[in-house]
């Protein structure tokens, strides 16, 4: 390997492709070059970097310095003092917004604080097209092990000791899951890993996808070393078109070093990975319309049981795994399962990555162990609402969550306690919602999505998602009856019950937490016809 | 240069693989832009599929349209996290500057306004794609300068 006196990485995510940053990087190259310091300086596209609003970032190492955002007439200047003459230039410094702190160190700059990173070990830190940067960072030695030195029956119970559960919203213990299907008896099987990210508000999967594409082939791997398939598919939302390129890419390169195909390290193990491509359909997310949609077919969900461990993918045992539930998969084999417990909480090992949006500082990207405060993610990592106004809500786990009051800001973010507040942790999700918004507003705009998305196969859903829209935008347009609280509530819970799959049962989640905490702000819509926050223009 | 790629070579390619139908309409479309009621016919013929199947899957996904539309396709998002940031601001500017609806054309075929549930870049909220390419942190005075780079 060559020697190089510093690295530059810059940021290649979606959100920063946007903000620029192919120019950055190319005109870092060419001025690199110009400088005569092509042999000296190494530049790096790298997954995302954390800070979504700040970009394009670049950080130059092995100083770690944070740049952003960062215009092509800046490349010059950073390049003539910084990596010419080793002097900082202060002007570009990523500054923490609004505190203006200064993010100097990428190892631990100063909004990391209480995070930790397991799932994102990689991200940001190498160039996701390079397989040797994966390996240069243990990539692969886990698989590695599984094959050489453990029976599959070890390396399941492995999982199971680690508590992990699944990261796709609907927290199964993945050890378990991996169990069923290697008990179940067949000619084939297969490991599906479930890359749809349609959960508004979340792209964590995207950004693991784009950073660290490797770790999802090796987690499959593991998997499908574990519960005997030979075959898997990772299905990716049709819209993700840089994920599809570097999980192509990442496939191709596996497959040129023997780590994916016939006879993995010689230990006679076979195991290969197509990619499919959705088409934009929500509901492809729920894992048996993921399965439709493989086999070629509208995405409508089945009927469970049976459950797709033993009846899935044309009819055979299928283990469906979430893109973070997977990645998790190789540090917990190397480390162990003691290592895994040693984060997060008794009932919910291990991190949590969030996507933090709305009206909140910084938003983006955080990696946290499980049960740390909704408080702490938007105060100490999240920096604040903006512009001087008040927290109102949170919604967790996406358009499907509840939403929260501020008297419930102290709840842990985990599976169990969130659950336990009527909302849910879901995908990781983290909507910030500051007192400028109407709870009937918002509300109509969660029911427009469901709406949208209801596959229309069960009538609960799809009948129930069309009458709440229409109720939410009676009452926004000042047409609510008194009878409509009532009517909401009882459909909201004939929905719960009845509908056919998640989207159904889920999508009343929001209304019911709204109806509980912010019961007032209905009412001033419906008795008084005024909107309190002046939004719906009553 | 290689030749135009026609649906029948896209058929061939795929040939006796049902499971491949998404695909096959990704890339059908890729190509002629929607999806003709000629091409679903082929593509039921080719796979032998009842034309039902194959209209039914075109028309549950929404990537896919049976309609023609303009050269540019803008995807508005109006999820919640684009909502609470002033989404409802981009649309109005999208339809002033272009002079239509949503869901509509313009006259000279360019543009096609659409709206999308979330398209997974909310950390740089409100957000809209034209055609494949994301554009965020969006604001509507910046909508002019973005459009005049597709007319
Ligand atoms: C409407 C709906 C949408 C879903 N969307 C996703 C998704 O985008 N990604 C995902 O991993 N799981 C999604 N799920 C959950 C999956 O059905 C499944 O539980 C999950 O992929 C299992 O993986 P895990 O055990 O690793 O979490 C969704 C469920 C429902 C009901
Ligand atoms: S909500 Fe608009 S991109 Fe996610």
């Amino acid at each position: 390997m060559e020697f190089y006196r510093s690295h530059v990485l810059v940021c290649g995510g979606t959100p920063c492709v946007l903000g620029g940053c192919k120019a950055v990087r190319d005109a870092l190259i060419g001025e690199i070059h110009r400088q005569g310091l092509s042999r000296e300086i190494k530049v790096v596209e790298t997954g995302c970097l954390g800070p979504c609003d700040l970009g394009p970032v670049i950080v130059v190492y092995p100083e770690g310095t944070f740049y952003g955002p960062v215009k092509v007439e800046d490349v010059p200047l950073i390049v003539e003092e910084h990596l010419l003459k080793g002097r900082v230039v202060d002007r570009l410094i990523a500054r923490e917004r609004p505190a203006e702190k200064e993010i100097v160190k990428y190892e631990a700059p100063s909004y990391l604080g209480p995070q930790k990173r397991i799932v994102l070990r990689n991200c940001g830190l190498i160039d996701p097209e390079s397989v040797e940067e994966y390996i240069g960072r243990d990539g692969y030695a886990a698989l590695g092990r599984c094959l050489s030195q453990m029976k599959p029956g070890e390396v399941i119970d492995l999982v199971k000791r680690s508590g992990l559960v699944g990261r796709g919203g609907a927290a199964f213990p993945t050890g378990l899951k991996w169990e069923f299907t290697a008990k179940a008896d067949a000619d084939q099987k297969y490991i599906l890993c479930n890359a749809d990210e349609g959960e508004p508000g979340t792209f964590k999967d995207r950004l693991i996808l784009e950073g660290d594409p490797h770790s999802i082939i090796e987690g499959m791997a593991i998997a499908g070393y574990a519960v005997g398939a030979d075959k898997g598919f990772v299905y990716i939302r049709g819209e993700y078109v840089i994920s599809i390129e570097r999980m192509q890419k990442a496939i191709d390169q596996a497959r040129r070093l023997g780590l994916l195909g016939e006879n993995i390290f010689g230990s006679g193990f076979g195991f290969d990975i197509e990619i499919r491509k959705g088409a934009g359909a929500y509901v492809c997310g729920e894992e048996t319309a993921l399965i439709e949609s493989i086999e070629g077919g509208r995405g409508e969900p089945r009927i469970k049981p049976p459950y797709p461990g033993t009846h899935g993918l044309w009819g055979k045992p299928t283990v469906v795994n979430n893109v973070e539930t997977l990645a998790n998969i190789p540090p917990i084999i190397l480390n162990g399962p003691e290592w895994f417990r040693g984060f997060g909480t008794e009932r919910c090992p291990g991190t949590k990555v969030f996507t933090l949006t709305g009206d909140i500082n910084n938003k983006g990207l955080i990696e946290v162990p499980m049960g740390i405060t909704l408080r702490q993610v938007i105060y100490e990592i999240g920096g604040g609402i903006p512009g001087g106004r008040e927290f109102k809500m949170a919604q967790t786990g996406g358009t499907s969550g509840g939403c929260l009051p501020r008297e419930l800001l102290d709840v842990p973010m985990d599976y169990f306690s969130l659950a336990e507040a009527g909302s849910a942790l879901g995908s990781g999700a983290l909507l910030i919602m500051d007192d400028s918004h109407c709870i009937v507003d918002i509300a109509r705009c969660f029911m427009k999505f469901f709406r949208h998305e209801s596959c229309g196969k069960c009538t609960p859903c799809r009948e129930g998602t069309d009458r709440l829209y229409e109720i939410m935008d009676m009452v926004s347009s000042g047409r609510g009856r008194a009878q409509d609280i009532d009517l909401m509530t009882e459909l909201a819970q004939v929905m719960q019950r009845a509908s056919l799959c998640g989207l159904g049962q889920a999508a009343p989640v929001p209304v019911l937490t709204m109806l509980k905490y912010f019961r007032d702000e209905f009412e001033a819509h419906i008795a008084d016809r005024t909107c309190p926050t002046g939004t719906c223009g009553l | 240069m290689a030749g135009i790629i026609t649906v029948d070579d896209i058929l061939t390619k795929y040939k006796g693989r049902p499971d491949a139908l998404i695909d096959i309409l990704h890339e059908i479309q890729d190509v002629q832009g929607f999806l003709s009621d000629t091409s679903i016919i082929k593509v039921a013929e080719a796979l032998d599929l009842p034309a039902s199947k194959v209209y039914g899957v075109a028309t549950f996904y929404s990537l896919f349209t049976v309609k023609p539309r303009g050269r540019n396709v803008i995807r508005i998002c109006e999820s919640a996290p684009c909502h609470v940031l002033g989404a409802t601001a981009i649309i109005n500017a999208l339809e002033k500057e272009l002079g239509i609806k949503m869901g509509e054309t313009t006259g000279d075929g360019k543009f096609t306004l659409e709206y999308t549930s979330c398209i997974g870049v909310c950390g740089v909220a409100p957000a809209i794609m034209i055609n494949e390419v994301v554009y965020g942190n969006l604001t509507p005075d910046k909508i002019p300068h973005i459009l005049s780079e597709y007319r």
